[in-house]
């Protein structure tokens, strides 16, 4: 039994026509990685319809691309040499299908840009050039195509090559070979050929061989883009693919770009012997943290030295997809490593001309076009200059739910702003109002304070909450009631239903309860807040001014009310780590009053709130 | 790290990518070697649960042996299983040859299932090697309100951005071991203890590449009854994986036809 060697991957680029497919028929025929049969089938097609034997029908296995006669999709083919396996990313040619080339090139580790020795080098030979360049291939081999058509001439083959070396320099591409070849008759395909004995270098299978594995970047700084925060069991688990560097058990690891800093406590591994104590580049694994603090997906895992820079905007250069040309002005989606962000198209820098590496100022980017901008966000990135990071120096821009651009990031001439982000918030004082708090409360005839309501859904939090707003407000109180609707649409909107953002979502809540408070109002919120450290922060927040009412009915009352149909949907599965059914609630232990709405009327409810609040708060 | 090491490491990250991004998210199970295989991996990338339902569009005509599979591993693995019974063969096009005709019927099905629990993520096991059309796919591809699968007008896929966000009306389809190859899948089974239906071992000098329906999925000849010996066999062959598949003989447009109608 051979090993598992992992396949080397290639792509096959140039101008339409101009003999990629045929080569790529040709590569799995001589290498005898086609199916028993496959050539014979294809040739007895051929005959059926009345055509003449392509080598590219291989390829064709779509009725629509035959009919069509043209290549329309990448596609993955796989042979094996002496040497190794490869999987070959067919990437069409023509025009229209340059997001096709782009999904097959930069999945790439090297590439073969082919060219007619014929019709020599054309549109699409320099774009797909310099599209490898900006994809970050740096493996490439050029082959002049169907010499047979030009009598194996050695002058035109040099002509044609000469040509493509020099613009390929303009690009800092430098082909590790030229080679002439016949994809059609098998030339320099797989051994020299006889008919052009002028050529010494190596043949196709050769400088396939020769091409290197593109090395993972296990030596490059830690980054590790958080995908998820998963709460399964008792495990909070960071989960994330290491793109670059190594994590260890113990390590002092920085999120970015929310600047927390926090120890390894573990890596998890399901179905493993023993949990890891080191994981490397390439892994898609968890950690969990010696502290719950509150990290989110987008997040950029980095060692303390060498961490991410943090900016609000940078340099893009970028090729452009979409339908409507990139315009100043306009914002896109951006999606960078696990990240995304609304972005505004700040300026256009410069529009390049791939035809011959020129560039001019432009308004615009149009369809199939490249150039560089410059992107503004509104909340701190963390990112890399490309050629430091590629993973997490280069991005995508999303419009009309499609990918639109793809392009990497330039921090020339931009600062780092993660100083700022430090500085400011250690500069952060308490400011010393100048109207006391007692003045507020003298004119208001009553003291401030957090009425913490909590209790299952459906045990009558909102209900109350509303009534007791509406009969304080009567007898003149400063009263406001902070529930879901009015928070999650605003001041939460960037938050979702997973643990982390539950808990984020109660912080706040206790935050901004405890500034009304402070400012001599009443606030009454109406969250379910399950979890007794959440609430103990938002008593902390609030200090003397906090009450914890206890808005209590067992869970059979609760789901039996269940007026909005949310605790059917749990138990079948609908939501999940619905709170009482799949995820726990933790009642209070001393809350200051209990409100058992299943021993009481609304009314009776309603008056011993009431009664609470004038004994307490009245002056 | 070696080769299944990069592959499953891939397909974790997808896996987690759909969980991330797309509510209403379920795994299609075949009950086949490709999808044990998936549902192994989320398992691994959600370190042991699988945190959404395990579909399995049920034709009623599977082997007996893949229904025990199936009725032991659901409870093992603690499975969110749900089975979707497919609609009776009158209602399937009969224009089509008589195994697409099959196929198609579990077309319905699973449409049936997506409108029952409007799910917007469908995690199926394919792989590009399987056959040409396949070769195609992208990680996450979307489906058209009729489930179609718009071949020529695909949306580029690189550096891990997938597309996560789509009109209201589409699902996606998530391929998270699209990279892999048959001997890959066997590999994998291998080193991690997967369990494996018997069919899949030769007896009688024939065993099963590919389960399918048991009226339309046949056998190959093969001596191979043990997973080294699956494995020493497929890197010798180069005989088709869906070769005991009638569907794949009866035209050459079949496969596509089905596709544009989001069979697969
Ligand atoms: N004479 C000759 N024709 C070739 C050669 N290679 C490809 N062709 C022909 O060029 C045409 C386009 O080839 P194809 O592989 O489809 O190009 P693609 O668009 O780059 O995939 C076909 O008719 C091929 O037969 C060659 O080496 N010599």
């Amino acid at each position: 039994m051979t090993t598992e060697i992992r396949p080397l991957k290639i792509v096959i680029v140039g101008h339409v026509d101009h003999g990629k497919s045929t080569l790529v028929g040709r590569l799995l025929h001589d290498t005898g990685s086609l199916p028993e049969g496959k050539v014979e089938a294809l040739r007895a097609m051929a005959e059926r319809r009345g055509m003449p034997f392509e080598w590219a029908f291989v390829m064709d296995a779509i009725q629509a691309e035959r009919d069509q006669g043209i290549t329309i999709d990448t596609a993955q083919i796989r042979f094996r040499t002496a040497r190794r396996p490869y999987v070959i990313i067919d990437a069409p040619g023509h025009k229209e299908f340059l997001r096709n080339m782009v999904t097959g090139a930069a999945a790439s580790e090297a590439a073969l840009l082919l060219v007619d020795a014929l019709e020599g080098v054309q549109e699409q030979s320099r774009r797909h050039g310099y599209l490898l360049s900006l994809l970050g291939i740096r493996q490439v081999a050029v082959l002049v195509n169907k010499m047979d058509l030009v009598a194996f001439s050695a002058d035109r083959f040099g002509r044609v090559a000469e040509e493509l070396r020099a613009y390929l320099a303009g690009l800092g591409v430098e082909p590790v070979a030229f080679v002439p070849i016949s994809a059609r008759e098998g030339d320099n395909i797989l051994a020299h050929s006889r008919r052009m004995s002028w050529y010494q270098g190596p043949s196709v299978i050769q400088v396939l061989d020769g091409f290197v594995p593109a090395p993972r970047p296990v030596d490059r700084p830690l980054r590790m883009p958080v995908q998820d925060v998963y709460k399964f069991d008792h495990r909070r688990i960071v989960a994330g693919r290491i793109e670059s560097g190594r994590l260890r058990v113990g390590d002092e690891i920085l999120f970015s770009p929310s600047n927390k800093t926090v120890r390894v406590k573990s890596i998890e591994m399901w179905n493993v012997s023993e949990s890891p104590e080191e994981a490397v580049a390439g892994q898609s694994i968890g950690i969990t943290l010696s502290e719950p603090i509150f990290v989110e997906r987008g997040e950029i895992v980095s060692h303390l030295e060498q961490p991410p820079m943090e900016t609000t905007v940078f340099r893009g250069r970028l090729f452009w997809l979409g339908e409507k040309p990139l315009e100043v002005g306009r914002s896109y989606t951006l999606k960078l490593a696990t990240t995304e962000a609304q972005v505004t198209v700040e300026a256009i820098e410069r529009v390049i001309d791939t035809s011959d590496l020129s560039s001019r100022p432009a308004d615009r980017i149009e369809r199939n076009g490249a150039g560089e901008v410059i992107l503004r966000t509104r909340r701190l990135l963390a990112v890399d200059p490309h050629e430091t990071n590629p993973a997490t120096g280069r991005f995508v821009l999303v419009e009309d739910y499609r990918p639109v651009a793809g392009g990497i990031v330039s921090m020339d001439g931009y600062p780092d702003q993660r100083r700022l982000v430090t500085v400011r918030a250690t500069n952060i004082h308490a400011v010393g109002h100048a109207v006391t708090r007692e003045a507020r409360h003298a004119r208001n005839g009553h003291r401030g304070g957090v009425l913490w309501f909590t209790g299952l859904s459906g045990a009558g939090k909102s209900t109350l909450a509303l009534a007791l707003e509406r009969e304080l407000f009567a007898r003149g109180y400063q009263v406001y009631v902070l529930d879901g609707d009015n928070i999650r649409s605003g001041l939460n909107a960037d938050l979702g239903f997973g643990p982390e953002d539950r808990a984020e979502n109660i912080r706040r809540v206790g935050e901004v309860a405890a500034l009304f408070a402070d400012a001599g109002f009443l606030a009454i919120s109406a969250f379910i807040s399950p979890y007794r450290a959440d609430r103990e922060r938002a008593r902390r927040a609030a200090g003397e001014a906090f009450h914890e009412i206890y808005i209590h009915a067992p869970l059979e009352v609760c789901e039996r009310r269940d007026p909005k149909g949310l605790y059917r949907k749990a138990r079948n599965g609908e939501i999940p780590e619905f709170t009482g059914i799949s995820s726990p609630y933790e009642p209070p232990e001393k809350p200051e009053l209990v409100i058992p709405t299943h021993e009481l009327s609304p009314e009776e409810c309603l008056a011993l709130l009431v009664r609470y609040v004038e004994d307490r708060f009245r002056l | 790290m070696n080769h299944l090491d990069e592959l499953e490491a891939e397909s974790i990250y997808v896996l987690r990518e759909a969980f991330a991004k797309l509510d209403r998210l379920a795994i299609l199970w075949s009950l086949g070697k490709d999808s044990n295989v998936v549902l192994w991996l989320a398992r691994k990338a959600f370190f042991g649960h699988v945190p959404f339902p395990v579909i399995h569009v049920d034709t009623g005509r599977k082997f007996p042996e893949m229904y025990a599979f199936r009725d032991r591993y659901a409870k093992e693995w603690g499975l969110r299983f749900i089975r979707e019974e497919c609609p009776p063969i009158e209602e399937v096009d009969p224009t089509l040859p008589p195994a697409a005709r099959a196929a198609a019927r579990k077309t319905l099905g699973l449409q049936n299932a997506i409108r029952k629990y409007g799910f917007r993520g469908l995690i199926a096991g394919i792989r590009r090697d399987e056959e040409a059309l396949r070769a195609k796919e992208r990680y996450f591809s979307p489906r058209g309100e009729d489930n179609s699968w718009n071949m020529k007008d695909q949306p580029p896929e690189f550096w891990n951005q997938y597309m996560t966000d789509f009109p209201p009306g589409t699902h996606v389809r998530v391929h998270p071991i699209l990279h892999w190859t048959e001997v890959d899948i066997w590999r994998y089974t291998k080193r991690e203890g997967i369990p494996v239906i018997d069919l899949y071992f030769s007896k009688d000098g024939k065993r099963y590449r590919s389960l399918g329906d048991m009226d339309i999925t046949f056998p190959v000849p093969s001596t191979a009854s043990t997973l080294d010996e699956i494995i020493a066999e497929l890197e010798a062959t180069r005989i088709p994986e869906r070769a005991g598949r009638a569907m794949d003989h009866e035209a050459e447009d079949s496969f596509e036809r089905l596709r544009a109608a989001g069979y697969m």
